[in-house]
């Protein structure tokens, strides 16, 4: 663990808030230019990831677990929203035979 | 404490009495479960007491806000009564799953720890993404869960980016050492403040993160719909203002212009947009988002008044909404539709449920003698007292604009004809839950002194 800790100090702090933050908008943009609902919700998971990587990293500057125990709260709730999500998009899927997203507009006014 | 485990127990009891097909226990049994957990939650009242390394404290005010979800729920659950049956045949999953979101709605309202902030906005999303989409072979259905669910994900996304900031600026992740820490690493600190901010716009539905409420509100099963409109948005705004009202109270400037601009967006556009609309259930959903609004004023200017101003607000809003969605439940029932044509004549043919329908929306209007004025005036009175004259003229013209578009369901009720003159039979509880939601929304508009100095 204290080698683990170290050998994460070795790269400077700002090039994880950094790559975490590219990580992270690479998600958002997938999220608003893809169309198809799987792949929007691979974005979705690639914004969290990018969190649990920043999590980790000023948990190890600091010398502090709490941003660890963090990453596991966020692993387990995501993984219950997986279930859910991709229990939601199965269900689309058999009623529509498409998982586009803009196929998704019957509810306007 | 206590409460959180009584709805979680209630919540497993009732899966397990569907499983046994103990249909006619389903509801008492919800009931009692959530009447033992208003009952130790009224016992704990002004101790204060906080759990698990201060992740969690029952205060005063998460005590309120809980009692309030609770109470909002069990009328909710008293509408419902052969609703879910109609539905589908899976009622004990209905019941469930709305108590483990109230769970998580009781988390976000006691949490001191942002991991329990964001555990109990997922326990209570992650319910509601299920809820939306109980109707499986429902296009509308299907269509407003999957908004929901990438919606509310997306936000929780950006929430998290906000909690890692300001972890990573504080080192803590406790409101109250952040609050402490708040100017060690302002440039970090500023940048989660302002994700936060999104993020929990984006769960309430405020303005301009509001686009996926509408279709939401419109696609989910009614019931469902007045749940995320009374439940789910009451809770929401208890933890942001608990958010921001104790961890972020140093650094109002970077988000008042910044949440000045949404309010005065989210009333323009939640009640301009409702007045144009012929659906009520979507009318109502517009509306919704244009309360949104007034109860963000009152977290625009966190003062001694606002949690006061904001539980006012939250009780006269959340009871007329029960109010209102019942009616529209019972005349869809008998009618198939939900348009503004399907209350036509509805005073001739039931005068009791027009007169509910009518106090119901004079209070979501804003009408003297009914709860909703006042809920309005507090927190109009906050603003005024930090100097906010001008955006109370917006927000008053607005209010005067909802008053248009609530009568124009009243005027269909009592000026037009209809075809059918059938009355529609209501059973015991359905008469109870209406009835009860008018007497408290008149009472407190006569005596609102019963509420206004709880916290």
């Amino acid at each position: 663990m204290e080698n683990i800790t170290n050998a994460i100090t070795l790269v400077p702090l700002n090039h994880y808030i950094l790559l975490s933050s590219i990580i992270f908008f690479i998600g958002i943009i997938g999220v608003l230019t893809r169309r198809n609902a799987i792949i929007v919700f691979m974005s979705i998971e690639l914004m969290l990831n990018a969190v649990n990587l920043l999590l980790t990293a000023f948990s190890a500057y600091r010398g502090d677990a709490a941003g660890q125990v963090f990453v596991f709260f966020i692993m387990a709730v995501a993984a219950a929203e997986v279930a859910v999500g991709l229990a939601i998009i199965v269900m689309i899927y058999r009623n529509n035979n498409s998982i586009d997203i803009d196929l998704l507009n019957k509810l306007k006014n | 404490m206590s409460s959180i485990i009584i709805i979680a127990i209630t919540a497993i009891v009732v899966l397990y009495l569907g499983l046994y097909k103990v249909k006619s226990a389903l509801l008492p049994v919800s009931v009692l479960g959530l009447l033992g957990a208003a009952a130790s939650l009224v016992c704990v009242w002004d101790k204060n007491i906080s759990y698990f390394n201060d992740m969690l404290v029952f205060n005063n005010y998460a005590i309120a806000f809980s009692i309030l979800l609770i109470a909002t729920t069990i009328l909710i659950f008293l509408l419902s009564g052969n609703y879910f049956e109609k539905i589908s045949s899976n009622v004990a999953e209905y019941y469930t799953i709305l108590l483990f979101a109230l769970s998580g709605g009781v988390v976000m309202v006691s949490f001191q720890n942002m991991s329990m902030l964001f555990i109990g906005i997922e326990i209570l999303s992650v319910s509601m993404y299920i809820m939306a989409g109980i109707k499986k072979t429902d296009s509308a259905s299907n269509e407003a869960a999957l908004k929901y669910f990438l919606m509310g994900s997306f936000a929780t996304g950006i929430l998290l980016f906000g909690i890692a900031l300001i972890y990573g600026a504080t080192g803590s992740f406790n409101l109250v050492q952040i609050a402490g820490k708040a100017s060690e690493q302002p440039l970090l600190f500023y940048a989660g403040v302002i994700f936060m901010l999104i993020a929990m716009t984006f769960k309430v539905g405020v303005a301009p993160f509001h686009f996926w409420t509408p279709d939401v509100y419109q696609g989910a099963p009614t019931l469902v719909s007045s749940f995320m409109s009374t439940v789910v948005k009451t809770a929401g705004f208890a933890a942001f203002l608990r958010l921001f009202g104790s961890a972020f109270t140093s650094v109002p400037a970077i988000w008042t212009v910044t949440l000045v601009v949404m309010v005065v967006l989210t009333l323009l556009i939640g009640n301009i947009t409702a007045a144009f609309q012929q659906n009520v259930k979507r009318m109502l959903a517009y509306s919704s988002i244009s309360h949104a609004g007034y109860m963000l004023i009152a977290i625009l200017l966190l003062g001694q008044a606002s949690p006061n101003a904001i539980l006012i607000y939250s009780v006269a809003y959340s009871i007329a909404s029960v109010a209102s969605f019942g009616v529209m439940v019972a005349v869809k029932e008998q009618k198939g539709s939900d348009d503004l044509s399907a209350f036509n004549g509805l005073g001739r043919t039931n005068p009791v449920l027009a007169f509910v329908m009518t106090v119901a929306l004079c209070s979501l209007g804003g009408i003297p003698l009914t709860a909703g004025f006042f809920g309005k005036f507090y927190i109009f009175g906050v603003a005024i007292a930090a100097n906010y004259t001008w955006l109370i003229a917006i927000a008053v013209l607005m209010a005067a604009v909802g008053i248009y578009y609530y009568f124009k369901v009243i005027i269909a009720m009592y000026l037009r004809e209809s075809e059918n003159s059938e009355s529609i039979q209501l059973s015991l509880a359905y008469k109870f839950v209406l009835i009860f939601c008018i007497m408290i929304t008149i009472l407190l508009g006569i005596a609102p002194a019963l509420i206004t100095n709880i916290l």
